[in-house]
């Protein structure tokens, strides 16, 4: 399989390239800083045994000037890409945002406008080659206004509605979009945070993205627990939402 | 670039949260986590790895001291498939060195007993193997560091370039620098299984006999003692002796990754109290019912057979435990081992594990531990003997010449550790070169080397 991975340097999207480095996909690394791209290739070819072959393409969601040619430079790479992924992105605390209203703007724009334009533009080219798949990180944060993740919620509840309308419209066209909706995983996105219980480990949610990129699994929550939290959580009545922490 | 989402600078507070070693006896204190160890380094006053040991060596001075957790930071960055030379990040694990590398024909040429160990952690306690009568410990076969010392800069050593610094490293508990890549020669191994040769041993004299006669045919030994039966029968255990299968000796097929336990809570107090332990002990004794077994074993099940079970830490209660490592020297051994476990049996000190080793050379590192003798780790957990116990083991260790192991250490006193460690006072002048307020530090130099208060703020 091909794959181009936005956000293979840290956390989630790292225990994905991996994974799939390992089973000896050809990967694109799409990011902002061509020394960590080097530095996550490096470490990738290791692992595979030398197998994997390796491109990097930088692209930055702060400079939508990136995005676009980005996506052209991946697929002129590797001729043809059978998945896009997209792991980048912010996250900050309700309270450092709303401190910050420069911080939550930035934030709004790298987690919604700039990633709709960089998918915008995969979604042509993979269109273009005749199918394929677009697989983002979303969150379950996006699936309730909740009180500690207003802001950065509004930014991944904007992207959950992109991916499903993407899903309506294009999947008879052979465009595969999968909304990745991660609980809480450990990564160094929520070192500071006390773990809640179901926390995730980023390999187990790398293996069930793998899984459900072969599937076309258009929704996947992971762990898959938060599937469950979810749906409760999503039909508390307000009056408790009012009161609970969460 | 501005990388991090939330600055969140570390409040002068206190932190809520609390840290602990593998022990599991907690400081007041906070860790950082994040791929970039390079840039957390800069305002680190400590990093930790996978905290395996025991004691408080990876534990924050005061609760407010910045402490990095590596284990993010854990890339490969290069490979030598020809020569076998390879480069990590400093958080990178044992576990996965084993998972990527041994089904590429290389293996690390020393690993604990533990794989939850990272690169960093094994540079800093310079730890040995099995194999340490035959390939020395780790810091022989590091080939280079990238330091990260006091004053920011970063700096690249080896046994050729900047030596003092390489020297001082290894084995230098993280107080001489943040180790941010290491460079590792690794071993080819002929096959990845093991061929075991185990053997009951009656008594400690036989045991010491055995340990050095093996030595010479076996590139890895190692004894578990039974410390709880007194007697004409004390110190008796088994001997295990290793090495690589050959390949017309090895299964076909590459060994399965085994399933792993979790504890799901504290075990209570009594469950690993005096009569388990005597019950362990004479069942793993007798278990073994011929006198001599050969055969091939799992890597993991003869490498790491405690990490079967995640966090058997928990075993021990609510009040931890320590583990006690000392190397008596060989002049003396046979019988100061003897005495050894006499005064253990004496003390009350029964122990769930109890390891002997016999130890090679010195190692370069300047306060590497082993040393030519006899090594004894034995787990005591937390009571109110406890501190008395260490203090008469360490006088006693003291008398015979040897040292007790850093990385395990929890409750030694300075003065004591002073009499069992003359390299102190050139490994404090080499730290002060590089440090000179010895601002990296943890709760073990301050408990144990005296470092002495810093002023309350740091830039
Ligand atoms: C079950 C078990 C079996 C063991 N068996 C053995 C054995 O057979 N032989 C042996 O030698 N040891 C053994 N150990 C001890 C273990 O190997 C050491 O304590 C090792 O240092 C732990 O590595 P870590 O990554 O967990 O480091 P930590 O425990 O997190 O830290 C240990 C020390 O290393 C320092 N450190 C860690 N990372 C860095 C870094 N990047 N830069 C600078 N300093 C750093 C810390 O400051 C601290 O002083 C065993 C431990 C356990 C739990
Ligand atoms: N962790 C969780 O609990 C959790 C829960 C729900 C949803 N999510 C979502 O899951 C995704 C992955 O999270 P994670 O925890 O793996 O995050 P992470 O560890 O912080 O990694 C984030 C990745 O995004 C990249 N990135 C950040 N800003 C970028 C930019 N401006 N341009 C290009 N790349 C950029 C980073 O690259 P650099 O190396 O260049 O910094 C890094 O590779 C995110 O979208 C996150 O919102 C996470």
């Amino acid at each position: 399989m091909i794959l181009a991975i936005l956000g293979a340097t840290r956390g989630m999207g790292r225990a994905l390239a991996r994974q799939a480095a390992e089973r000896g996909d050809t990967l694109v690394l799409l990011g902002r800083d061509l020394d960590e791209l080097e530095r996550s290739a490096a470490d990738l070819r290791i692992r595979s045994g030398g197998r994997a072959e390796v491109r990097l393409v930088r692209a930055d969601l702060d400079d939508i000037g990136t995005l676009a040619p980005s996506v052209e430079a991946a697929f002129a790479a590797v001729g043809r890409i059978d998945a896009v992924v997209v792991t980048a992105g912010l996250f900050g605390t309700q309270d450092a945002l709303e401190a910050d209203p420069a911080f939550a703007a930035r934030l709004l724009t790298v987690n919604l406008s700039h990633t709709v334009v960089f998918c915008e533009a995969a979604r042509q080219r993979l269109l273009a080659q005749g199918g394929g798949t677009l697989c983002v990180f979303s969150s379950v944060a996006g699936d309730r206004g909740r009180k500690p993740v207003g802001i950065y919620g509004a930014s991944k509840a904007g992207l959950s509605h992109y991916l499903e309308s993407l899903d309506h419209k294009y999947r008879a066209a052979g465009l595969v979009t999968i909304c990745v909706k991660p609980g809480f995983v450990k990564t160094g996105m929520t070192a500071g945070l006390k773990p809640p219980p179901f926390a995730g480990e980023p390999d187990g949610v790398a293996k069930s993205v793998l899984r459900a990129i072969d599937r076309g699994q258009p929704v996947l929550y992971t762990p898959a627990m938060w599937a469950l939290v979810m749906a409760v959580i999503r039909r508390l009545p307000r009056f408790v939402m009012r009161k609970v922490g969460f | 670039m501005n990388r991090t989402a939330a600055p969140a600078e570390p409040s002068k507070k206190a932190p809520e949260g609390t840290l602990s070693g593998w022990g599991r006896i907690p400081l007041p204190g906070s860790e950082r986590f994040g791929e970039d160890l390079e840039g957390l380094s800069a305002s680190a006053d400590l990093c930790r790895g996978l905290g395996r040991s025991y004691g408080d060596s990876s534990l924050p001075a005061r609760p407010t001291d910045r402490v990095v957790n590596t284990v993010l930071a854990d890339r490969l960055l290069s490979f030598d498939p020809a020569s076998g030379r390879v480069r990590a990040e400093a958080g990178f694990s044992v576990r996965e060195l084993y998972r990527v590398f041994l089904k590429q024909g290389w293996f690390t040429p020393v690993t604990p007993g533990t794989s939850f160990v990272t690169l960093g952690g094994m540079v800093a306690s310079d730890v040995h193997g099995k194999n340490h009568h035959s390939a020395g410990t780790i810091g022989r076969h590091i080939t280079a560091l990238r330091v990260r010392v006091a004053d920011g800069r970063v700096i690249d050593c080896s046994p050729q370039q900047e030596p003092e610094l390489f020297w001082g490293t290894i084995g230098g508990m993280g107080l001489t620098g943040h180790v941010l890549e290491v460079e590792l020669q690794l071993e080819a191994v002929p096959s990845p299984w093991i061929l075991q040769e185990s053997e009951r041993i009656p008594n400690i004299d036989t045991f010491l006999e055995r340990l050095e006669a093996t030595a010479h045919d076996w590139p890895m030994t190692v004894g578990w003692i039974d410390c709880v039966t007194q007697g004409p029968s004390l110190g008796r255990g088994l001997l295990m002796c290793g090495r690589w299968a050959r390949p017309e000796e090895a299964p076909k097929a590459f060994p399965r990754q085994l399933p792993r336990l979790k504890l799901p809570f504290v075990l209570p107090d009594f469950v690993l109290g005096p009569l388990s332990v005597r019950a362990f002990n004479t069942a793993f004794y007798w278990k073994h019912i011929p006198q001599k077994k050969r055969g091939i074993v799992h890597p993991e099940t003869y490498f790491y057979p405690l990490d079967a079970i995640l966090d058997w830490n928990k075993a021990y209660g609510k009040r931890g435990f320590t583990q006690y490592q000392a190397v008596l020297p060989k002049d003396n051994a046979r019988r100061s081992a003897r005495a050894f476990l006499e005064l253990l049996t004496r003390e009350g000190g029964a122990s769930f594990l109890c390891v002997i080793k016999d130890c090679g050379p010195e190692g370069s590192g300047l306060l590497s531990f082993p040393r030519p003798g006899v090594s004894v780790a034995l787990d005591i957990k937390m009571t109110d003997r406890t501190q008395h116990l260490i203090d008469a083991l360490n006088a006693f260790v003291i008398a015979e010449g040897g040292r007790i192991y850093l990385t395990k250490d929890q409750l030694t006193r300075p003065e004591d550790l002073r009499r069992m460690e003359p390299r102190l006072d050139r490994f404090t002048a080499l730290r002060r070169k590089w440090d000179p307020q010895l601002r990296i530090r943890s709760a073990q130099s301050v408990r144990l080397l005296g470092d002495p208060p810093l002023p309350e703020t740091t830039p």
